[in-house]
C-alpha cells in the first residue's frame, strides 16, 4: 500500500541484528518500549476487531437462522437454506452480473483514462498546481451529490445532458443505457483517484532512462509500454487492487441513480433492500456472508497477481 | 520538456489542460447552475440558469431535516474525526517507530479492513445496534467511521511518520526523557502537518459516507446530511424537489472544495504515500 519502497528499504536495514537472535533477555528500555507499542496500538486493534470481527462473526450465525423481521417469533436455526435460497435465486446472480459488470468496465476505462491523467499532470509544463487542484474536487466530492448531478443531467427535459438526445428517450429507464451512466458516474469520480496512486508510480521512473530510450530512438508508445508501464508496476497493481474492491462495493450512484430498478442493482444494493424492504435479516446476513467471500476472493487473485510486493507482505520488511 | 519549450507546445498543454479542467468542472457547475435556478425554469434543461435566485438556499435551511442533518454530519464528521487521528496517530508512531509483537498482525488487520465490505457489515451492525441501542444515535455511527477511518489513518501517518528526523526524539531520551515524553514534547509537534493532512482525508470519507447513515439511523436524531438530501421531497408537498436538492448538494460540497484549494498539495502527499483510500 505504501509505495515508497525506499523508506522501507531504509527501516529494514536500521533494525539491529541483535532482535533477531531473540535469546538475549530483553532489557528494560526493550520491554518499555514493547509496552508502550502494544499500548498504544490497542485502541485502534480493539476498534477495529470489534467493530468489523464480531459484526461478520454474528452474521454467520444469522445467515444460518429463519430470521424475519416482520416474524421476530418464528426465529429458528435453517443450517444453509438462506444460502440455498439466495444461491438459487435469479435476483443474486443478476445483481451479481451487474456488479461484475460495473466493476470490470469502469475499472478498465479509469486505468486507461487515470494513467492519461497521471502522465498530463506529470508531464504538463503549464498550469500544473490548477490541475491538480481541480481533479481532487471530483475525489472529495460526496459521491450523493455527484450522483445527482448526474441524475439530473439525464433526466429528460431537465438536463442538458437528456437534451441532447433524440427526444423521448429516458436513459436512466433502460438497463444498458442506465448501467452505462452507473459507470460514468464511478468513472468521473474515481479517475483522479486511481491517477493520483499511478502518479506516485510515474516519479519513479527516472527520467534519465527515458532520455536514453529516446537517444537510443524509442518512440512514445515504446517508451510507455517497455519502460514506464512495467517499472510502475507494484503503483499499477495497488491502483487496479483497490479501486476492484471499491468498485464492487458501489452503492451510493446507483441507490440514488436507479434504486437499483430495471435490473440495475449491485449485490450491495440487493443486500440492503432484503434488509430494509424485505426485512429479513436471515437472508440479508446471507448475502453479506456471499458478498464477503466474493472480495476477499478477488483480494486473494490479486495478491497472487502480486506475488512478493503484495501489500499483506510488506510488513515484514516494514518491521 | 525543457524551460525553453516552443510556443506550440504550450498552447498544447493548455489545451489538453482545459480538458481535465473542465472533465473535473461540469457536474459540479451543473450542480451549482441548478441550485440557482428559479422554481419556473429548473426543468428548462438549460446549462446556465436564465433568470437567478437565491430561494433554493433560503427554502432548505427552512426544513427541519435538512438543518438537523446538517448539525449531525458536521458533528458525527468531527468527533470520527478527532477520534480516529488520535488512535491513529498512536498506532502509526508504534508502527512507524517501536519493536513489539502483533505489529505485523495490526497492520494485516488494518489491511484487511481497507478491502472489507461495508455492505456486509450492515445486516448484523443493524441487529446489534438495535439490541444494545446504539441506533440512530451518533455513537452509532461514529463506532464505524473510526474502523473504516482507521487503516487510512495508521498508513497515511505511518508513511509521515517515517520521515520525520528521529535523531532528535534519541536525543530528547540522552536528555533523559521518557519515551512517552518523547513522543509527546518531540515527535508530536514534528508530526503535526501529517497528522492534519490525515484529519483532511479522514472527514472527507466520513462526510461522504451515505451506506452506514442510511442503514444505521432512521430519524433527525442522527440521520446526516447524505441521507437527508437523498430523501428530499420538496419544501412543501407541491414544491419541485431539484431544487432544494441541488442547493443542498452545493452546501455539502463547499467544505471539499475549501480544502482543496487551501490543502491540495497536501492531499495529493497524503494519498499518494500511503493512503488507501478516502
Amino acid at each position: 500500500m505504501t509505495l515508497d519502497s525506499g523508506a522501507l528499504a531504509e527501516a529494514t536495514t536500521k533494525e539491529p541484528p541483535a532482535h533477531r537472535a531473540g535469546k538475549i533477555p530483553l532489557s528494560e528500555g526493550k520491554k518499555a518500549e514493547r509496552r508502550l507499542g502494544l499500548w498504544l496500538c490497542a485502541p485502534a486493534a480493539i476498534i477495529m476487531v470489534a467493530v468489523t470481527a464480531y459484526p461478520i462473526i454474528y452474521a454467520i450465525w444469522l445467515s444460518l437462522q429463519r430470521y424475519d423481521l416482520r416474524f421476530p417469533a418464528e426465529r429458528e436455526f435453517a443450517g444453509l437454506s438462506n444460502y440455498g435460497a439466495v444461491l438459487s435465486s435469479g435476483y443474486w446472480w443478476q445483481a451479481f452480473l451487474i456488479t461484475v459488470i460495473i466493476t470490470v468496465v469502469s475499472v478498465a476505462i479509469e486505468f486507461v483514462l487515470g494513467l492519461a491523467l497521471a502522465l498530463v499532470m506529470h508531464r504538463t509544463i503549464v498550469g500544473r498546481g490548477l490541475t491538480r487542484t481541480v481533479v481532487l474536487i471530483p475525489y472529495g466530492i460526496v459521491t450523493v451529490v455527484a450522483a445527482f448531478s448526474w441524475q439530473f443531467a439525464w433526466t429528460p427535459d431537465k438536463g442538458y445532458l437528456a437534451a441532447m438526445l433524440s427526444d423521448g428517450s429516458a436513459p436512466l429507464t433502460g438497463q444498458t443505457s442506465a448501467i452505462a451512466i452507473i459507470i460514468l458516474a464511478e468513472v468521473w469520480k474515481t479517475t483522479p483517484f486511481m491517477a493520483l496512486l499511478l502518479m506516485a508510480g510515474l516519479a519513479l521512473v527516472p527520467d534519465d532512462l527515458l532520455k536514453a530510450a529516446q537517444v537510443d530512438g524509442a518512440g512514445p508508445w515504446q517508451r510507455l509500454t517497455q519502460i514506464i508501464l512495467p517499472m510502475m508496476k507494484p503503483a499499477i497493481l495497488v491502483a487496479l487492487l483497490f479501486r476492484t474492491l471499491d468498485a464492487f462495493r458501489v452503492f451510493d450512484n446507483i441507490y440514488i441513480l436507479t434504486q437499483g430498478s430495471n435490473g440495475t442493482g449491485s449485490v450491495s444494493m440487493l443486500g440492503y433492500d432484503n434488509l430494509f424492504k424485505a426485512f429479513n435479516l436471515g437472508i440479508g446476513s446471507a448475502i453479506s456472508v456471499l458478498i464477503f467471500i466474493a472480495v476477499a476472493l478477488i483480494a486473494l487473485l490479486f495478491i497472487k497477481l502480486f506475488g512478493a510486493s503484495a501489500p499483506g507482505s510488506e510488513p515484514a520488511g516494514k518491521r | 520538456m525543457t524551460a525553453t519549450a516552443p510556443a506550440n507546445k504550450k498552447v498544447g498543454w493548455s489545451v489538453i489542460n482545459l480538458i481535465v479542467i473542465l472533465y473535473a468542472l461540469i457536474p459540479v457547475l451543473w450542480i451549482v447552475s441548478l441550485s440557482f435556478k428559479t422554481a419556473d425554469t429548473i426543468s428548462d434543461g438549460n446549462f446556465i440558469p436564465r433568470s437567478w435566485t437565491w430561494s433554493n438556499y433560503a427554502q432548505i435551511f427552512q426544513i427541519d431535516l435538512f438543518t438537523s442533518a446538517l448539525r449531525n454530519s458536521i458533528g458525527i464528521a468531527i468527533i470520527s474525526t478527532v477520534i480516529a487521528v488520535v488512535i491513529g496517530t498512536m498506532a502509526a508512531y508504534a508502527i512507524a517507530r517501536l519493536d513489539f509483537p502483533g505489529k505485523k498482525a495490526l497492520v494485516g488487520v488494518s489491511l484487511l479492513i481497507a478491502m472489507f465490505p461495508q455492505i456486509s457489515l450492515v445486516s448484523p451492525l443493524f441487529d446489534i445496534e438495535r439490541a444494545v441501542g446504539l441506533f440512530d444515535t451518533w455513537p452509532g455511527l461514529i463506532l464505524p467511521y473510526i474502523t473504516f477511518a482507521l487503516p487510512l489513518a495508521i498508513y497515511t501517518l505511518s508513511a509521515f511518520f517515517r520521515e520525520i528526523p528521529w535523531e532528535l526524539e534519541k536525543a530528547a531520551k540522552m536528555d533523559g526523557a521518557t519515551p512517552l515524553q518523547a513522543f509527546r514534547s518531540v515527535i508530536v509537534p514534528l508530526a503535526a502537518p501529517g497528522v492534519f493532512t490525515t484529519a483532511i482525508l479522514v472527514f472527507i470519507f466520513c462526510w461522504n459516507d451515505f451506506l452506514f447513515a442510511v442503514s444505521l439511523t432512521s430519524t433527525s436524531r442522527s440521520q446526516t446530511a447524505t441521507v437527508a438530501i437523498s430523501q428530499f421531497t420538496g419544501a412543501s408537498q407541491f414544491a419541485e424537489p431539484t431544487g432544494s436538492i441541488a442547493a443542498a448538494a452545493v452546501l455539502l460540497t463547499i467544505p471539499i472544495i475549501i480544502f482543496v484549494l487551501f490543502f491540495q498539495r497536501r492531499i495529493v502527499a497524503g494519498l499518494t504515500s500511503g493512503a488507501v483510500k478516502g
